[in-house]
């Protein structure tokens, strides 16, 4: 019986078999080993696969040289990757399939079978591992002198403490970030971006404009983090066709709506507009919009509707905000209520 | 006392300096002939690590180039679509290797493309280890590290997909965000950490980095060590056949055979890459434009690795957002990422259980076939389903536009297959399993049909069954074999709820079992009457014959 078989079969069967094992199969001849002239083929051929990999090299390297970079010319670039690359390409795989090709045809094909002893230390080197280990605990005394052993639990314990606070500074406080926007009461709606202010009368029905709040290209800093919250999609629809909810009469401006354009999902821009239908499209994960009855969500993993911009036009013709966004606009998180 | 000869080659003199220091003598008297099985599939896990050799190499020439910064500047290199755009430094410092440096797009795409193969290699490796059962004793910590690996290899992947700060990898990393942020109670706080205040912010792209080419890479190499080091300390594993066996490992030896084998097979696998790198274009990042939050371009899409995440994002039904006392649980994140993470546990966890349900406490070195573990294979099969569901979940817009089907109807479709799928696949394999093992039970006592139809003197008409050699009937025969387990009483006469699952459990895998053949079946059916008229003695040795010629 070997060492491995002293172990729990559980619930295997021990089904006799029908013969003993008939041992390793014989060895195979290879006609390498039987002619000369066969392995003098295969000899010619390892050699021949070296030699194209040198050559592979010299490619690459001519590559790198004939094919200088252009301003404004992809080609060169094209030609300098496209050439270098086959040439590492034959030079690798000319040593690859030489060396493979050698062990395959000229090294000893014979399996050969070596054994194999359990995991597990055998008893007497258990026996000895456990004295070390208990002389090594009456030496320092670790079992014996308790107050040494706890607080060395509790520096270890404390210890790495500073290392996580340290982190501490990874990022700035929440605060209420999340629950405002730059758009503030007579923000210009102005478009994406350029900038350019937009008057009402340019809005066509069926037109989509992708829009930022005015002064937003201008910004020093954080202009990518306002832009994340503050990009807006400003639809006009047949006044008609838009279902009022009284609690938002007047948010809109002749059938001139503006929704958040960052998807309540996971905050992908809902770039895609059908105008037949009045549906907005993430294009991220499909989530699906009805801009005709505030952005309610019929389809795909998005729960909340797309907050709507309250708008208005100013004395000069302009589209403006009548405030921020009355609720937080993307992704949801957990105290977005409070 | 015998005097030390002094070696008189130069060779030699140089062997017997390091040795005098190093004891390279007996490392290489150890491990110079140590034998290691041949099988194809034992190639995946090294198309895997010579990707993340290849990953090393060609990632520290982009470093040279490489810039973390999400500074703005206006883009002045030779791509003449993007001059003068407004940009960060890490995107232009991306469109700069690919367009002026020479060999700079080839390395971005050597690099990409071995990511690629890297997590797929590890993926197949994974599912060979678990296929053939060499997750089992004593393997079984060296598949959670093998499983630590993959995740470390996702994670790399897409610290890197995000560094180029180009617009797809953008939207990426505002996906996160956007999951990060739903996680109840800490998510805004670790968004603010992780980007430093909000997104996009200007830190992200140095922090991952880091991440990239410093502390995920050392957890990959560190993990890989502890890998191949349990690789060497519990020998290779090998395929069931005659002469193999648990006590005992059948293959070659490391010199000369496997060094010529596995260093070739470093420079086949490297030379691969580089020749898809060199005529297939991957991550046009040029073509994508620098991170705006503002468009998006239909058709996005993760690496290949990640999408099975963003598959789960997808398929989540809507409109299920908990409220409780004010506070939201958004569902469309929360039961995507708890789906994942259930299912990577099981994987983490699934040489445990197998092992808590046959109580099997030996040590397994012999592989087995699939077919003779059928429930295992079928678990596999279910569970391969339910994430190539969800990966094909990443492609519902694509699947919809190329085929012309409504969007609607595709993702309802895979939300029902997601849940049918892994079902119908465990069935399906679990029964094809018992069937081959029936095919075999049917060869190792009757022998293979030949096709030759005779009439005997009585006139009855049969056909010629010619008996397998010993050594393809030994590879029929001998496989492990486990039957359901009773419930039974520990020692205070109680059965507990732990053995009554166990035991409930173990009637899953294997109150549908196909034995292996037995000596006394064998003898039955050799001594039948009938058949033993017939059958023949093989004109030839089968197979190994063949070949030689």
């Amino acid at each position: 019986m070997s060492d491995l078989e002293k172990y729990s079969s559980g619930s295997a069967t021990s089904i006799e078999r029908p013969i003993k094992d008939p041992g390793l199969e014989p060895h195979r001849v290879r006609m390498t080993d039987k002619s000369e002239k066969h392995a003098r083929t295969a000899e010619k051929q390892v050699a021949g696969l070296f030699v194209i990999s040198i050559i592979g090299a010299i490619i690459a390297v001519w590559g790198f040289f004939a094919f200088p970079i252009i301003d404004g010319d992809l080609s060169a670039t094209r030609n300098n990757a496209l050439w270098m690359g086959i040439g590492m390409a034959l030079s690798m795989l000319g040593i690859g399939f030489g060396a493979v090709h050698w062990a395959k045809t000229l090294m000893p094909d014979n399996e050969v079978a070596e054994a194999r002893h359990a995991a597990r230390s055998d008893d007497d080197t258990r026996a000895k591992a456990i004295e070390i280990v208990k002389l090594a605990d009456g030496e320092s005394g670790f079992s014996r002198r308790k107050l040494i052993r706890r607080t060395l639990y509790g520096a270890l314990a404390f210890f790495p403490i500073p290392a996580v606070v340290i982190f501490g500074d990874l990022g700035p406080v929440v605060g209420d970030t999340l629950k405002h926007t730059m758009w503030r009461s007579g923000t210009r709606l102005t478009k994406d971006p350029t900038g350019i202010p937009i008057k009402a009368s340019e809005v066509t029905i069926g037109s989509v404009f992708h829009v930022i709040p005015e002064g937003l290209k201008d910004l020093e800093e954080h202009k990518l983090e306002e832009k994340a919250k503050a990009a807006v999609l400003l639809v006009r629809v047949n006044p008609g066709e838009l279902k009022e909810d009284p609690e938002k009469a007047g948010w809109s401006y002749d059938g001139i709506v503006a929704y958040s354009k960052i998807c309540t999902h996971v905050g992908c821009p809902v770039a895609l507009y059908e105008q037949h239908t009045h549906h907005l499209l993430c294009p991220c994960h499909q989530s699906t919009f009805d801009l005709a009855d505030h952005c309610k969500v019929i389809f795909g993993p998005a729960a909340r509707p797309l907050p709507q911009l309250p708008i208005t036009v100013d004395d000069e013709g302009y589209l403006v905000a009548q405030s921020d966004f009355l609720e937080p606009v993307g992704p949801s998180f957990w105290d977005m209520r409070k | 006392m015998s005097v030390i000869t002094e070696p008189k080659t130069v060779i030699g003199k140089a062997a017997n300096y390091v040795d005098e220091r190093l004891t390279i003598g007996s490392v290489l008297k150890n491990f110079g002939r140590k034998v290691f099985p041949d099988h194809w599939s034992f190639m995946l896990g090294e198309v895997a690590m010579y990707s993340f050799v290849i990953l090393i190499i060609s990632g520290t020439f982009l470093t040279f180039y490489f810039q973390p910064s999400m500074a703005e500047v206006h883009y002045e290199g030779s791509y003449a679509p993007l001059k003068g755009m407004e940009m960060s430094i890490a995107y232009a410092s991306s469109l700069d290797i690919s367009f002026d440096i020479r060999g700079g797009l080839l390395m971005r795409q050597v690099h990409h493309w071995a990511a690629l193969l890297f997590v797929a290699a590890a993926g197949l490796h994974m599912l060979r280890v678990f296929f053939t059962g060499a997750f089992r004793k004593p393997r079984e910590l060296n598949w959670v590290v093998g499983f630590l690996l993959f995740l470390m290899g996702m994670a790399a992947g897409f610290t890197g997909y995000s560094l180029p700060d180009d617009l797809l990898s953008g939207n990426g990393l505002r996906i996160i965000d956007g999951m990060i942020k739903g996680i109840p109670l800490i998510g805004p706080a670790v968004s603010s950490g992780f980007f430093g205040g909000e997104f996009p912010g200007t830190e992200v792209v140095a922090r991952l980095y880091s991440l990239h080419i410093m502390i995920i890479p050392a957890l990959i190499i560190a993990l890989l060590g502890i890998h191949l080091l349990m690789v060497v300390v519990h020998k290779h594993t090998h395929y069931p056949g005659p002469g193999r066996r648990d006590d005992n490992v059948v293959g070659y030896p490391l010199m000369p055979v496997y060094v010529a084998k596995a260093g070739g097979f470093f420079f086949l696998v490297f030379g691969v890459i580089a020749a898809i790198a060199a005529t297939f274009t991957i991550n046009p990042i040029w073509n994508y434009g620098p991170y705006d939050p503002s468009p998006v371009s239909a058709g996005t899409q993760p690496d290949w690795y990640i999408g099975w995440l963003d598959g789960a994002l997808r398929l989540a039904p809507s409109n299920l957002d908990l409220v409780i006392a004010g506070f939201v649980i958004p569902m469309g994140v929360m039961l995507p990422i708890i789906v994942s993470l259930v299912f990577l546990v099981l994987v983490g966890a699934y040489p445990f259980i197998e092992a808590w349900v046959t109580g099997d406490r030996r040590e397994h070195h012999v592989l087995d076939r699939p077919r003779n573990a059928p429930t295992r294979t079928a678990i596999g099969a279910a569970g391969v389903t339910f994430y190539a569901v969800l990966w094909a979940g990443a492609s519902t817009d694509l699947i919809a536009v190329n085929f012309q089907m409504s969007l609607n109807h595709v993702l309802t479709a895979m939300q029902i297959l997601l849940i049918l799928g892994p079902v119908v696949a465990y069935w399906v394999t679990k029964r094809a399993c018992l069937s081959l093992q029936r095919k075999d039970r049917e060869i190792a006592l009757h022998g293979r049909e030949t096709g030759r139809v005779i009439r005997l003197p009585h006139g009855e008409y049969i056909e010629v069954h010619e008996p397998v050699d010993k050594y393809e009937l030994w590879k029929l025969v001998d496989f492990k074999d486990y039957e359901p387990i009773m419930p039974r009483p520990n020692k205070k006469g109680k059965i507990t709820v732990g053995t009554k699952l166990r035991s409930a459990i173990s009637k899953i895998y294997f109150e549908d079992r196909i034995a292996p053949v037995s000596k006394a079946e064998y003898e039955l059916a050799h001594a039948d009457h009938g058949h033993a008229a017939v059958e023949e003695k093989p004109k030839r040795k089968p197979k190994q014959l063949k070949k030689n010629l």
